[in-house]
């Protein structure tokens, strides 16, 4: 039944996933933690960092770690095939006998009318992340955070990964101040109220 | 060796492509036309275009089509695997290990910083989904889009799927 839903979920994400993988990942994240609950918002928070800050289709990436976490090597095998086989058969379909669809105004229109949706979807996506930080770090390191990358990344040109990876070195190595954070009961209990 | 060259060219695409599918684009391109010589660029930008028109990630359907072309199914599914494995094996490793020590104060202090900055790098990319909309169809439809999705999926809770299949028929019929 586990895989039935996991070829379910990825399926959806696969055919309704306009404009490539990035498109894909409010899809994901609706089915993934809303609708089956195989993951809370943070660890999928965690899939998506990491997913960005490593090379490679962003889609395949995120189905098939979570499909590996779900139900192990066939859940894994089954989530990818199910994000992809569809959209290429559909792909190698039209392209050796309709390869002039592209073209029709009524093709394009479709495409046109599914970008704004999907920014929607993205930007939903982006408020709750910002919601879910202030959680965890406050107000102000939350701000302070995210003006800052953006200004790296946009402005400054700094690549997302590497800002990524910077950020969990120094979490990883840099003074820990969250170590008492973690044993007064207090602080514990309030963090957990948030998320 | 036609399956060799296929995993190469999709290979390398795979393991340097930074910030997703569409990111890979330009790789495939230099492989695919300037290195291996399959296709004209003319070719490519039309095979873009298709792809571009259906759903699902982009990479893999390059990979699935040009792979088909060159190798057949064998090739079509050399050309997938190229492009999928070697960045979902690290991924699965790295995720295992970081999962492993989930309750540590130091992972969890990792998670909570790079919140701010996936949100930004979210944020960016509805403004790109945005903007490209605004270029194509102009303003009034951009913005009867955008607050029509928002309504239907934020305040009426209907399914991103319906969402979206609304909005191909509004536009096969409106903006055709």
């Amino acid at each position: 039944m586990t895989q039935w839903h996991l070829f379910l979920a990825f399926f959806r994400v696969g055919i309704f996933g306009y404009g490539g993988g990035p498109a894909s990942i409010p899809l994901v994240q609706k089915e993934v933690v809303d609708k089956y609950k195989w993951m809370d918002h943070e660890e999928f928070a965690g899939v998506l960092a990491l997913g960005n800050s490593l090379p490679g289709p962003i889609a395949t990436k995120m189905a098939g770690y979570i499909g590996y976490r779900v139900s192990g090597l066939l859940g894994m095998i089954n989530a990818v095939l199910a994000t992809i086989l569809p959209t290429i058969v559909f792909m190698i379909v039209l392209l050796t006998f309709l390869a002039s669809m592209s073209n029709r105004p009524w093709v394009q229109g479709m495409t046109s009318a599914v970008v704004p949706v999907v920014g929607v979807m993205l930007a939903v996506l982006t408020f709750d992340f910002l919601k879910k930080a202030k959680g965890g770090l406050g107000w102000m390191v939350t701000v302070a955070l995210a003006v800052s990358s953006l200004l790296l990344m946009e402005w400054a040109g700094l690549h997302p990964g590497l800002l990524i990876a910077g950020l969990l070195l120094y979490a990883l190595f840099g003074p820990m101040k969250q170590e008492q954070k973690g044993e007064n009961p207090d602080l514990a209990i309030h963090e957990k109220g948030q998320s | 060796m036609i399956y060799w060259k296929i995993f190469l060219a999709f290979f390398i695409p795979g393991i340097v492509g930074y910030g997703g599918g569409p990111a890979s684009i330009p790789l495939v391109e230099n492989e695919v036309v300037d290195r291996y010589h399959w296709m004209s660029v003319s070719d490519f930008s039309e095979m873009l275009a298709m792809a571009n028109a259906l759903p699902g990630p982009i990479a893999t359907k390059m990979a699935g089509y040009i792979g088909y072309q060159q190798g057949g199914i064998l090739g079509s599914v050399i050309g997938v695997f190229a492009t999928v494995a070697p960045s979902l094996l690290l991924m699965i490793v790295l995720l295992s290990i970081l999962n492993k020590f989930k309750d540590s104060p130091r992972v969890k202090k990792m998670t909570a910083l790079i919140r701010p900055t996936i949100a930004v790098l979210l944020g960016i990319m509805a403004f790109s989904f945005f903007h490209t909309s605004y270029q194509d169809t102009g303003i009034w439809q951009t913005i009867f889009l955008i607050a029509a999705s928002f309504l239907l999926l934020e305040k009426w809770k209907v399914h991103p799927a319906f969402v979206i299949m609304g909005a191909l028929a509004y536009g096969a019929v409106f903006l055709g």
